[in-house]
C-alpha cells in the first residue's frame, strides 16, 4: 500500500499559554492526486492547519505525514510547493528570476532553470513576460507567477492559502478552470484553503468543513462530480446540491456556536 | 519630455535668482535703513555677491595659485576623506544592522550605547583619534575618515536594522517552504527588502560624511581640506571674508554632490513598483 | 514577572555591557601602560567629573540652553514653512528637491560667519544650530503632509470637510511619525550645531571651550569629564524627545509606519 500524501494525526495547536485553540484533535488523510478544500468561519484554524502541514508552525501535540516522512523532513526535502493569498513575488526580480527562485536553492544550474521555467510559463499561459516585474503585471497574472514558482522543483504536494482570495469573481473563475488543468497535468496532490464555497466544490475531490472555536473538522463532503470539470460544470444541478450541503454545514456550525 | 527638463531648468534658475536677490535685497535694506537687529548689515558681514564669485578668481594668497583652484583642491582631500568615511561607516554600520537584527541579546546590550555615541561631540574627540590613528603612522586623512565614519555608522546601523525587521512575514515563510538557509533568506530576501531604508540612511550619511570630514580636521591642524581652509579663512575673516563666503560656496556643493551620487545609484540600483517610491 | 523585574530583565544586557566596557577600559590603561593624553583611565575621568562639577555643570548647562533654544527656533520655523508649503502645493513640489539639496550642504561650515554676525556668545550658537535643526524638520514635515493616501481625503470630502478639517484631522496625525523622525535628529544636530560654533570662538562659559582649554592645557581628566557631560545632556535631550514622541503618537495609535 502506498503511504498516504496527507496524514494528520491528532493535531491540535494553541496559540500562547493558555490562549485560544486554533485547532483540536485533527484527524485527516488525503490520499496521492487528490484536491481538497478546506472551509470554514474565520478562526476555523484552516490557514493554521496549512501551514502544520507544511511545517511552518508546529504543532502543540500531535503530528503530520507528508508521504510517510515526517512534515519537518519532507519541507527539507522540498517536497511542497506552497502558494499565498498574496501572490508574494519579489519586486526586484523579473517574472522569470520569480519563478526560479527556488530553483536556484536548489542549485540548478541556469540552462537548466531557463528551460525549466520556459516550460511552466507556457503552462500557466504567461509566455512573453518573462522580463516583466511582478507589478507591471495583473492581479491574477501575479497570481499566476506564484503558482508557476510553487511548481517549478515538481513538488507531489501543493498547498494553497486563499490563492484567488483577492481576485474578482470573474479572474476568479477563469484561474480555477485554469487550476484543475494544471493539477490534471502535474497530477500533484493540492490542498486548497478557501473561503468560497463555489470555489471549494467546484475544485475538489473532498471538502473538509471546520468549524470555529475551536477549530475541528465538522463534516468531509465527497464531492462526486466528474472531471474534468468545465464552466458547465457550474451549472449542474449536483453542483447547486453540494454547494447547498456545504452552506447548511457552515450555517449549522455557526448556530450551533451562537446558541452557545 | 523636453517640456519636462525646460520647466526644471526654469525652476532651477528662479531659485538661483531668487536666492540671490534675496540675500542681495536684504543687504541692501538694512544697508540703506541702518537697522541693526538682528545683526548690524556692513561690507563685512555681507559681502556683495560679484564680490564672493569674483574673489574665487583671485590668488587665495599672495604668490598662491587663484582660490578656486586652491579650494577644488582642498575639496577633493576632504571629499577623499569623507568617502573613505562613508565606506567605512557604510560596512560597519551595515554589520551592526545585521548583528542586531540577528541576535536580540546583542541588540539590547549595545543599541542603546550606538545611540549614546552620536551624542558624543566629535570635535573633542578628533584630537584624540588623530593622535592614536597618527601614531600608527597611517596617511594623515585616514584618521579624519574614522572621525567621519562615526557619523554616518550610525543611520546606516539603525535603518538596516529597521529593514531587515520590516521584512513581509509570508516573502520570510515563503523561504521557510523552501528549507532555505539564513544566510540565503537575509540574502535573496531580506537584503532587497531594505534596500530603501538602506538608500534613505545612505543618503543622510553622505552628507554626515562630509560634515565629519570637515568637523574632523578643525582641530586636528590638517590644513589640506576644506576645514582647514574655513579655520583659516575664519581667521582672516574681518580683512577678506569673501574667501570665507566662497569656501562654504565649495563645501555646500561638495554637500550635494555626494547626495547626488547615492541618489543616482539608488535610482539605478532600487528596483520597486513605481507608486512605492517614497 | 513584576514591571520592575521585566524592566531589569530588558536593560541588564546593556547595564552588563558598561560595567564590562569600564573595567575594560581601566584594565587596559594600566595593563598598556597608555599615556593620559591619549585615554585617561575611567576612574580618573569619574574624579575630575566630581570635582570639577561647578565648572562643569554650568558651562554643560549653558551650552544646552543654546542648544534648546536653536532647537526650537529651528523646529518651529521648520515646521510652519512646511504648512505653509503644504498649502501651496505646487510651490512645495516645486522646492522640495532644493530644500532636500539644502540639508545636504555642511551648514556647520557657517559657524564662523554666524560668529561674525551675531558675536561670539549665546545668539550666534542658537542661530546656528536652529540652522541646522531647520532643514530636516521641514524636509520631513512636509513629506508627512503630503503622505496622506488618496482613499482618507475622499473619504473626508465626502463629509464635505474644508481644508482645515482637512489639515487637523488627517494631515497632521499622518505626518507626526515624519515630524518626530525629524525632531531626533536635531535634537543631535542641536548640539552638534553648538558645541562647534562655540569651537570657532566663544565664552569661558561654555561647554565647548571648557573642553578645548582643558586639552590645551593638558587636563586629559578634566577634558574628558566634559565630553562626559555633553553625552549625558546629548543623551538626556534625545531621550526627552523620543518620551515625548511616545506620548504623543500614543494618542494617534492609527498613525502609518514610521518612515527614515
Amino acid at each position: 500500500m502506498t503511504a498516504a500524501a496527507v496524514s494528520i494525526r491528532n493535531i491540535s495547536k494553541t496559540f500562547g499559554k493558555g490562549g485560544t485553540i486554533a485547532l483540536q484533535n485533527i484527524e485527516l488523510e488525503f490520499q496521492p492526486g487528490e484536491f481538497i478544500s478546506l472551509i470554514g468561519p474565520s478562526g476555523c484554524g484552516k490557514s493554521t492547519l496549512l501551514r502544520v502541514i507544511g511545517d511552518l508552525i508546529e504543532p502543540s501535540e500531535g503530528e503530520a505525514i507528508i508521504g510517510g516522512k515526517k512534515a519537518h523532513q519532507a519541507r527539507l526535502d522540498r517536497d511542497y510547493g506552497m502558494v499565498f493569498q498574496e501572490a508574494t513575488l519579489m519586486d526586484w526580480r523579473t517574472v522569470e528570476k520569480n519563478v526560479s527562485l527556488p530553483l536556484e536553492m536548489m542549485g540548478w544550474d541556469r540552462g537548466a532553470r531557463r528551460e525549466r521555467v520556459r516550460e511552466l510559463l507556457a503552462l500557466v499561459e504567461l509566455t512573453g513576460f518573462e522580463d516583466h516585474h511582478p507589478w507591471q503585471l495583473s492581479g491574477g497574472m501575479q497570481q499566476r507567477v506564484a503558482i508557476a514558482r510553487a511548481l517549478t522543483f515538481k513538488p507531489s504536494l501543493i498547498l494553497m492559502d486563499e490563492p484567488f482570495g483577492a481576485l474578482d469573481e470573474m479572474t476568479r473563475d477563469r484561474l480555477n478552470l485554469e487550476l484543475l488543468r494544471i493539477w490534471e497535468a502535474t497530477g500533484a496532490t493540492v490542498v486548497f484553503v478557501t473561503h468560497s464555497i463555489a470555489e471549494a466544490v467546484f475544485l475538489s475531490s473532498r471538502v473538509v468543513v471546520m468549524s470555529a472555536r475551536p477549530g475541528r473538522v465538522q463534516r468531509i463532503v465527497e464531492t462526486d462530480l466528474p472531471y474534468p470539470r468545465t464552466n458547465d460544470t457550474r451549472e449542474d444541478p449536483r453542483f447547486f446540491e453540494l454547494a447547498t450541503e456545504v452552506r447548511e454545514l457552515l450555517r449549522e456550525s455557526h448556530e450551533a456556536r451562537e446558541g452557545q | 519630455m523636453a517640456v519636462n527638463l525646460l520647466k526644471r531648468l526654469g525652476i532651477f534658475v528662479a531659485v538661483l535668482v531668487g536666492l540671490s536677490a534675496l540675500y542681495m535685497g536684504y543687504r541692501q535694506l538694512f544697508l540703506t535703513t541702518g537697522w541693526t537687529w538682528p545683526f548690524k548689515v556692513d561690507e563685512y558681514a555681507m559681502p556683495r555677491l560679484q564680490d564672493i564669485v569674483s574673489r574665487l578668481w583671485k590668488p587665495a594668497a599672495t604668490e598662491q595659485p587663484i582660490l578656486v583652484q586652491v579650494l577644488v583642491e582642498k575639496a577633493l582631500f576632504t571629499a577623499k576623506e569623507a568617502a573613505a568615511g562613508f565606506a567605512l561607516g557604510a560596512i560597519v554600520g551595515i554589520a551592526i544592522g545585521v548583528v542586531f537584527h540577528f541576535s536580540n541579546l546583542v541588540r539590547r546590550g549595545f543599541l542603546p550605547y550606538a545611540v549614546g555615541s552620536q551624542t558624543v561631540p566629535i570635535l573633542a574627540i578628533a584630537p584624540m583619534v588623530v593622535i592614536w590613528l597618527g601614531g600608527q603612522g597611517l596617511p594623515v586623512w585616514m584618521p579624519v575618515a574614522v572621525i567621519s565614519a562615526f557619523l554616518t555608522f550610525f543611520p546606516v546601523a539603525i535603518n538596516t536594522l529597521r529593514g531587515l525587521d520590516s521584512t513581509d512575514p509570508r516573502k520570510l515563510e515563503l523561504m521557510r517552504s523552501y528549507a532555505a538557509s539564513g544566510w540565503s533568506t537575509l540574502w535573496r530576501v531580506k537584503f532587497p527588502c531594505a534596500l530603501p531604508y538602506l538608500f534613505s540612511a545612505f543618503k543622510v550619511a553622505a552628507t554626515a560624511s562630509v560634515v565629519g570630514a570637515i568637523i574632523g580636521e578643525l582641530p586636528s591642524s590638517i590644513q589640506d581640506g576644506l576645514g582647514g581652509a574655513i579655520l583659516n579663512f575664519a581667521q582672516y575673516y574681518s580683512l577678506d571674508p569673501s574667501a570665507l563666503w566662497a569656501t562654504n560656496i565649495i563645501a555646500a556643493a561638495l554637500g550635494i554632490i555626494f547626495f547626488c551620487i547615492v541618489a543616482v545609484v539608488e535610482r539605478l540600483v532600487v528596483r520597486r513598483a513605481p507608486e512605492n517610491v517614497a | 514577572m513584576t514591571r520592575v523585574g521585566r524592566l531589569l530583565a530588558e536593560w541588564a544586557p546593556a547595564l552588563a555591557i558598561l560595567v564590562l566596557g569600564l573595567v575594560g577600559w581601566e584594565v587596559a590603561v594600566n595593563l598598556f601602560g597608555i599615556q593620559k593624553f591619549l585615554l585617561p583611565k575611567p576612574s580618573e575621568i569619574i574624579t575630575a567629573f566630581w570635582d570639577e562639577r561647578s565648572v562643569l555643570w554650568p558651562a554643560g548647562w549653558y551650552t544646552f540652553t543654546e542648544a534648546f533654544w536653536g532647537f526650537v527656533a529651528g523646529v518651529s520655523c521648520g515646521i510652519v514653512a512646511a504648512l505653509v508649503l503644504a498649502r501651496f502645493r505646487p510651490l512645495g513640489s516645486a522646492l522640495m528637491p532644493y530644500f532636500i539639496a539644502a540639508s545636504a550642504i555642511p551648514i556647520i561650515a557657517f559657524a564662523p560667519i554666524a560668529n561674525a554676525w551675531f558675536g561670539i556668545e549665546k545668539s550666534s550658537k542658537i542661530f546656528i544650530a536652529a540652522l541646522l535643526c531647520f532643514f530636516p524638520v521641514l524636509v520631513n514635515t512636509l513629506r508627512g503632509l503630503r503622505s496622506v493616501r488618496p482613499q482618507q481625503v475622499e473619504l473626508m470630502r465626502s463629509y464635505a470637510a474644508g481644508e482645515t478639517a482637512l489639515f487637523r484631522r488627517v494631515r497632521v496625525p499622518t505626518s507626526l511619525p515624519y515630524l518626530f523622525t525629524s525632531l531626533k535628529v536635531a535634537s543631535v544636530l542641536a548640539m552638534i550645531g553648538a558645541i562647534v560654533g562655540e569651537y570657532f570662538g566663544g565664552s569661558q562659559q561654555q561647554l565647548g571651550i571648557q573642553i578645548k582649554n582643558s586639552a590645551a592645557l593638558f587636563q586629559f581628566e578634566t577634558a574628558w569629564a566634559a565630553i562626559l557631560v555633553a553625552c549625558i545632556l546629548g543623551l538626556a535631550f534625545y531621550m526627552a524627545v523620543s518620551f515625548a514622541e511616545l506620548v504623543v503618537i500614543r494618542r494617534y495609535p492609527s498613525a502609518p509606519r514610521q518612515r527614515g
